[in-house]
């Protein structure tokens, strides 16, 4: 009977027409300044740097370059409305507004999730599904937080910190804007923001919302440039605290160069997860969440699972079902709708990430790539998995921020404890088993900010973030995430 | 009788749950009133890194526990105290202490070991949280210990100094290495020896006497220590606390020396600052078949 039925062939590639995301809602302008006390002004630099779309390699736009007078005349803005006007602006008021940037952002979803593809290079399904949502989201919660502190913090009369600096990364970028910025108003600080280098665009575009939502001048502002603009806002003696995600490396510096200062930080940093699958894990399930793990955002995810732990009984088989699954795995155009692996961020992330699979290669451990034609021009890497990888080898100890997966097998429990916390890291971890009580064995155990158990990379502003040990401190979202912007003392 | 001769005692450093003599062999003399009292061990690096050795093996097993045996265990080292409070006052005014203040401070140490107790089991009722995802997941947060908590006791308030970072810390699971007062070392030895007495299990404290400037520099640097504690110091020894805690990014808890003499202190807030939030997320089984659709 079942020789009648042709089996489906989950190994080959599926061929899907183009579906390309139109791009004509999106206006933009062919140079942008930078955005302080509520005015677009040109740069005292008077220079501009490129941003490039990764996928085709095409310039977007030119971006002003803050300097040291630049940096200063924001902070000097975000000083002046803090102690003017935003500090004894009425919590239900600044609430208000906080709402307005909410809404504009829905409003605008559909021209913010194309630029987000086309400055940083991710897949549209996801800016779409994911970023932009998520963002709107972010200024949601928290706007509703603004007038009801004095309940998250009973009698501790909770005081904002003053002006903060905030310095994101490119992988989700406007995302990371509203987990850093809703947060920031909410609590009734003013910001000084800067996002990455190569991914300005979608902050410069929240800026014009901010602007739209007559927020007070000052309150949020936006200044572009190098990390070398970051390093000016850290230094700058007028800001109160530093909220950072990025590398643990940088993290580092910032923390050294704030070391003999009063000033405050949040640091969400590196991470290298473990993403563990047990025997009698729904192992269909765990293949996608191990998918979604690691492959999500082509790896860009500073809580990505690269670390996979199988249970030996099922690893044959988990493998088999994961090349498979690889195989399914549309890499290409991110304005493609069916893409699932939009192009690596910049040229530099692509040299970093093929450096550690050069890296993975020489120690020896068994490489697996997805075969597929890629694009001429842009950024590429292929989904990668390497096997036969030991607990010393790079490639299982660093933070790639690629789509790499590091294989290692386990046969029990105490084993896989001992293996996925043995890393100066602690961001997240997955767990991967039907067992009611194994769930929760592991998910106490892992010495990790965030546990996914039976999903993975799941998101949300009422869900705390971040990290312990190396991935740095300080929780973003939820309750948690208001008190490193508040003086509880 | 008045003529028998007294039997001195000789303090220690408390390692492991052990009371070993520094590896070092060095000691330095204490003398009050041109008054020889004691011969206090001048511990060395090698005392520091042995101490967050045994700190970091019992973090599991003490953390394990459950709230309410820890509870009981802080009370316990209350009961202990309040038994011992003569030797304590006695012990102090021999390192030079005021007779009024020395029985204020136990009275306060004791009571703030109660106070702190009582936050085993209701530190997470009160900071963890159900988390309203949108998608269909069960989120919760909970505090966790940090894990290898490194004190440094205030040089005034010699019980109340130690007391004040030990107790938040070791109340929720974190294991601990303390670098003692150089002006009252001989309390901290003492509390040890109450600590020892109180169904601690060996490692969870660890008490070193010494060169304060000799001993942070290593325990601000050491790799397996994740968290700092300390009261004000000399902006200089702050400043280096700040600069080497950057080498594993460690968690630093300062005190306002204010603090530890007031009961400001005694808030569940010093007890978070020696913890981490970990989030949890579980799907939630859609029933397609259900009417119901919320």
């Amino acid at each position: 009977m079942s020789s009648k039925i042709k089996p489906l062939k989950y190994h080959e590639k599926l061929n899907f027409s183009p579906s390309l995301e139109n791009t004509d809602s999106l206006s933009l302008k062919k140079e942008y300044q930078l955005f302080i006390n509520g005015r677009f002004q040109k740069p005292l630099s008077n220079k501009y740097f490129a941003s490039i779309n990764p996928a085709n390699e095409n310039k977007i736009a030119m971006v002003a370059q803050a300097n040291e007078k630049d940096v200063d005349l924001a902070v000097k803005a975000a000083r002046n409305s803090y102690e003017s006007h935003w500090s004894k602006t009425p919590p239900k008021e600044r609430a208000k507004y906080i709402y307005r940037i909410a809404r504009i952002i829905q409003e605008k979803a559909k021209e913010l999730a194309i630029l987000e593809t086309l400055d940083g290079g991710k897949p549209i399904r996801e800016s779409r599904d994911i970023d932009i949502p998520l963002a709107a989201a972010h200024f949601f919660y928290y706007a509703g937080w603004a007038d009801k502190l004095d309940y998250a913090f009973p009698n501790r009369n909770p005081k904002p910190l003053g002006v903060v600096g905030q310095i994101i990364p490119w992988n989700f970028p406007l995302m990371m804007a509203a987990w850093k910025i809703a947060p920031a108003l909410a609590t009734g600080n003013t910001v000084v923001l800067k996002p990455a280098e190569s991914t300005s665009l979608t902050a410069l575009k929240l800026a014009e919302i901010i602007q739209e939502a007559d927020l007070p001048d000052g309150v949020v502002n936006i200044i572009t440039g190098p990390g070398s603009t970051g390093e000016m806002i850290v230094n700058h003696p007028d800001i109160d605290k530093i909220a950072f995600t990025g590398s643990t490396e940088v993290g580092k510096t910032i923390m050294r160069s704030i070391s003999s200062t009063s000033k405050k930080s949040t640091m969400e940093l590196g991470g290298k997860a473990a993403n563990i699958i047990f025997e009698d894990a729904p192992l269909d399930q765990a293949v996608e969440g191990v998918i979604n793990g690691i492959y999500f955002n082509q790896g860009h995810v500073c809580c990505a699972g690269s670390r996979l732990f199988v249970q030996e009984s099922v690893y044959e088989l988990i493998l088999r079902k994961l090349k498979d699954r690889m195989q399914s795995l549309v890499v290409g155009d991110p304005l493609d709708k069916n893409t699932d692996i939009g192009a690596i961020n910049s040229k530099q992330q692509l040299s970093t990430i093929n450096n550690y699979i050069d890296i993975g290669k020489k120690e020896g451990a068994d490489i697996f790539q997805l075969s597929c034609d890629l694009p001429a021009k842009g950024y590429w890497c292929p989904p990668t998995l390497f096997t036969n990888v030991s607990q010393s080898h790079r490639i299982a100890k660093e933070e790639i921020f690629g789509p790499v997966l590091a294989v290692q097998t386990f046969r029990t429990t105490e084993e896989v404890i001992t293996k996925a916390n043995n890393t100066p890291f602690g961001l997240s971890a997955g767990v991967w088993t039907d067992k009611g009580s194994k769930v929760f064995n592991l998910t106490s155990k892992l010495r990790a900010g965030v546990i996914w158990a039976n999903t993975y990379n799941k998101f949300d502003p009422t869900s705390p973030f971040g990290g312990y040990k190396e991935s740095g401190h300080g929780r973003e979202g939820g309750l948690h995430g208001l008190s490193p912007y508040l003086n509880i003392e | 009788m008045s003529n028998r001769i007294k039997v001195l005692k000789t303090y220690k450093i408390f390692i492991d749950g052990k009371f070993p003599r520094t590896e070092s062999g060095r000691y330095v003399k204490l003398v009050k009133n041109n008054i020889p009292i004691a011969n206090v061990c001048l511990s060395s690096r090698k005392d520091l890194k042995n101490s967050v050795a045994s700190a970091r093996k019992i973090f599991d097993s003490w953390v394990s526990k459950s709230a309410y045996n820890r509870a009981q265990i802080m009370y316990r080292i209350a009961e202990m105290l309040e038994s011992r409070k003569e030797q304590f006052i006695e012990e102090l005014i021999l390192q030079g202490y005021n007779k009024e203040k020395s029985i204020v401070e136990l009275d306060k140490s004791i009571d703030r070991i109660i106070y702190f107790a009582g936050w085993s089991d209701k530190i997470n009722q009160v900071f963890g949280s159900v988390n309203p995802v949108a998608s269909s997941h069960y989120n919760f947060t909970v505090l966790e210990p940090t894990g290898v908590v490194g004190l440094i006791s205030s040089e005034e308030s010699p019980l109340l100094g130690l007391i004040s970072l030990i107790i938040p810390a070791i109340v929720t699971g974190n294991t601990t290495v303390t670098i003692a007062s150089e002006k009252y070392p001989l309390t901290s030895i003492s509390l040890a020896e109450v600590i020892s007495n109180s169904d601690v299990p060996g490692g969870v404290v660890n008490i070193l006497t010494g060169s304060k400037s000799e001993l942070i520099p290593h325990l601000a640097k050491h790799m397996d220590v994740n968290s700092i504690g300390f009261t004000e110091e000399k902006k200089d020894l702050r400043d280096q606390i700040y600069l080497d805690a950057v080498n594993n990014l460690k968690r630093l808890v300062e005190i306002p020396k204010s603090k530890i003499e007031s009961e400001e202190i005694e808030s569940p807030y010093i007890i978070k600052k020696f913890m981490e939030a970990k989030t949890t997320w579980h799907p939630i089984e859609k029933d397609f078949t259900s009417s119901n659709s919320y």
